[in-house]
């Protein structure tokens, strides 16, 4: 058993002596690559360095630059309220239509830019990649977390509705942090296993539109899934947003809990994807810069 | 053992190259998927082994095959060969950014990587940010850059646009900058591939320089160039890569002669006719290039004495060809330009030739002294670039009497020589 761990440790870590002059062994690898994730922390000035260039280019490029953070969720949720809300009356379990969506609706777009964006990052970054050597992770890794600063600038419009219509979070407030990170998950497995295959299938990128639609139809964000029948909950929890969507609206405006299955089914397949898509990705990463 | 930076071991790497789609899509390999049941069946029942897939058989190429070599700690090496040697590979894979196909390297030390010039930089942000963004990119700390700031600023010389986006900056001044950003890198083994060649020549030097710097500091330094004169000022020892493999190894001017005889080998002894290496339109073509001196037609020339170059050409079509102008530039060994002859210069452009003929350059005292050298030839017909080739023919020169007084400067007293007359005056 120790020996199992200490294998997997080595694995995922790839310890190695650190001598005071780093010593580097360059090889042509064979099968199961060591995922070394140690490697990932010793860039953490690179990593931050690429999520603020993608904040600063995205800022600089529109001249409402911070703003568009706010008006997008905040202007698709008054359609979606008109629409969805006041004209096919879909049941929002009890709250105001407009909480009920845009608070869905955050979580959502933090996702769909990771479905968007990070899924081209690697092509988009080719000239860097196939410059210098820092480990690719790092690339689609720093678009999905740039999007934490959009999600927390909407998150604080949707503090101000939720005083707006005069509701108060329940304590359950404190399990934000969890869904989110179940959020941040989901959207780093996604995206590592997009990015790796888009630089592999360059029409990934065409189905990415069509994806995020269909993936948004079969995610609670205009209905509560308590319109998917009770037979169907697990199944429909195979989708790990579902897991957060609910998850996120229930702790922070103390809706009905989601059904458990449909959270268990959600956390499993989003941890899967993530460990998939990273073996998936540092499989790939060797190849990377000969078929960018 | 530990004083060795850089250990290779019978390196090599495969590139796949020839007809082939550049990227597969999804939905091919889906429908491949697919459909491979149906095709094994088929080829079951015909009684066909079809292993055959749809792909078309895709041609190797080894850009590199069992390089083996060892650089010691501090060691300055050159590393020369023509376009498509494997240069850039060998760096490539050194810098980790591509893997290699066989073989084993050993790396002691940080590696900083200087493949091209500019790495990391975005348009929209500006150069103060740049600087940021492709220090920490090539490897630096952002406590290093902030050190250092001040000083890639001033050897950019761009002080006045730190603000402003990059993409409002002129060529010059972007190269300046991303120049000054990698050459403020301190790893202990720097790889730099061709980034020598970059901006005015005041600026070369001002590179050239920091280079010289940074070798005096004692990092290992592998550096690919075609600039022979910078390689041969950086370097002590240097190695040759010809199609993939390493040709020669050694202290740095053997390693240039041996580059030299290599190059004369290939392209000087095709006829000027067959070489398909040339630029232009064509509608003039360079078909053979003699020199004629009073002892006769010959590839040995003396210095001061009449040289005539006469150089043949034709035309791809019976018409005349009007507002012709040729030069004929002159290089040492090192790839220097020492002079050159061009009608233009001398207000001497033809208005008209034949389609078929032969023109003549004469120098009345070629000036140039002992050596080997070679030319290029150049023309354009009606301001459109006609033919132009590179490295034509080789000439040996050897010291002659400029002057008809017998005296000539002693050995590495000049490079040319130069007609000039003495008198005084009373003041």
């Amino acid at each position: 058993m120790v020996k199992v761990k200490g294998l997997l440790e080595r694995w995922v870590f790839s310890s190695r002596q650190d001598e005071s002059v780093p010593v580097f062994i360059i090889r042509p690898s064979k099968g199961l690559v060591a995922l070394n994730m140690r490697e990932l922390w010793q860039y953490p000035e690179l990593l931050y360095i690429l999520i603020w260039r993608d904040i600063r280019v995205r800022y600089k490029q529109t001249d409402i630059g911070a703003a568009w953070a706010v008006i997008q969720p905040f202007f698709t949720m008054v359609v979606f309220s008109l629409i969805f809300g006041q004209l096919a009356k879909i049941p929002s379990e009890g709250l105001p239509y407009p909480v009920f969506t845009y608070s869905a609706l955050l979580p959502w777009q933090f996702f769909a830019k990771a479905l968007t964006e990070a899924s081209t990052s690697l092509v988009v970054n080719e000239r860097v990649i196939t410059k210098v050597y820092f480990p690719r992770l790092l690339v689609p890794t720093a678009v999905v977390l740039a999007g934490l600063l959009d999600f927390g600038i909407a998150f604080l419009i949707l503090l101000g509705m939720m005083v707006f219509y005069g509701l108060t979070p329940s304590w359950l407030i404190v399990a934000i942090p969890l869904f989110l990170l179940l959020a941040t998950i989901t959207a780093l497995g996604v995206s590592f296993w997009l990015s790796a295959l888009d630089v592999e299938y360059r029409d990934v990128r065409y189905i990415l539109p069509f994806l995020t639609q269909l993936w948004f139809f079969v995610t609670p964000v205009v209905y509560p899934s308590t319109i998917v029948p009770q037979a169907w909950r697990a199944l429909y929890g195979l989708n790990p947003m579902v897991g957060v969507i609910e998850g996120f609206r229930w702790a922070l405006l103390g809706s009905a809990p989601p059904d458990p299955r449909m959270l268990v089914v959600s956390s499993l397949v989003a941890s899967l994807l993530f460990m998939s898509g990273l073996i998936y990705f540092r499989r790939m990463e060797r190849t990377l810069a000969d078929r960018i | 053992m530990s004083d060795i930076a850089i250990r290779v071991e019978h390196l090599s790497k495969l590139y796949r190259i020839g007809p082939r789609e550049p990227y597969k899509a999804l939905r091919d390999t889906l429908t491949d998927v697919m459909y491979a049941p149906f095709r094994a069946a088929s080829s079951f029942l015909s009684g066909r082994r079809s292993a055959v897939r749809n792909s078309p058989s895709n041609n190797y190429i080894w850009a590199l095959r069992d390089v083996s070599f060892e650089v010691k700690r501090g060691e300055v090496v050159g590393v020369i060969g023509r376009n498509g040697a494997g240069k850039t590979t060998l760096l490539k894979i050194l810098s980790r950014v591509t893997e290699p196909t066989e073989g084993y390297v050993e790396i002691r030390g940080r590696v900083g990587s200087l493949l091209e010039v500019g790495t990391g930089f975005h348009p929209e942000l500006t150069g103060r940010e740049n600087i940021y963004l492709s220090g920490i990119i090539l490897g630096m700390k952002k406590s290093e850059i902030d050190k250092k700031f001040d000083e890639i600023v001033a050897f950019a010389e761009i002080e006045k646009f730190l603000d402003t986006p990059v993409k409002y900056y002129s060529s010059g001044m972007y190269v300046r900058l991303a120049f000054a950003v990698a050459a403020h890198l301190e790893p202990e083994i720097l790889l730099v591939d061709e980034v020598l060649a970059v901006g005015d020549a005041a600026f070369q030097k001002k590179c050239l320089g920091k280079m010289g710097d940074v070798v005096k500091e004692g990092r290992t330094i592998l550096f690919v160039s075609h600039n022979m004169a910078a390689i041969s000022a950086l370097c002590k020892r240097g190695f040759v890569l010809e199609c993939g493999e390493i040709v020669f190894d050694g202290s740095i001017d053997s390693t240039i002669s041996y580059y030299a005889s290599l190059i004369e080998n290939v392209n000087m002894t095709r006829t000027l006719r067959e070489r398909s290496d040339r630029e232009g339109t064509g509608i003039l073509r360079f078909t053979n290039v003699l020199f004629r001196t009073p002892r006769g037609v010959t590839n040995t020339l003396l210095t001061g004495e009449p040289v005539s170059i006469l150089v043949d050409y034709e035309a791809d079509s019976t018409q005349v060809l009007r507002n012709v102008s040729i030069s004929i530039p002159f290089y040492n060994y090192l790839g220097q330009s020492i002079f050159m002859c061009w009608t233009r210069m001398v207000g001497q452009d033809f208005e008209q030739i034949p389609p078929r003929g032969r023109i003549i350059a004469e120098i009345p005292k070629f000036p140039l002294r002992e050596g080997k050298y070679y030319i290029n030839l150049w023309c354009e017909v009606n301001g459109i670039l006609a033919d132009w080739i590179k490295e034509v023919a080789a000439i040996n020169v050897i010291e002659g009497d400029f002057f008809n007084t017998g005296m000539v400067p002693p050995p590495g007293h000049g490079l040319i020589m130069v007609e000039h007359y003495f008198s005084y005056e009373t003041m």
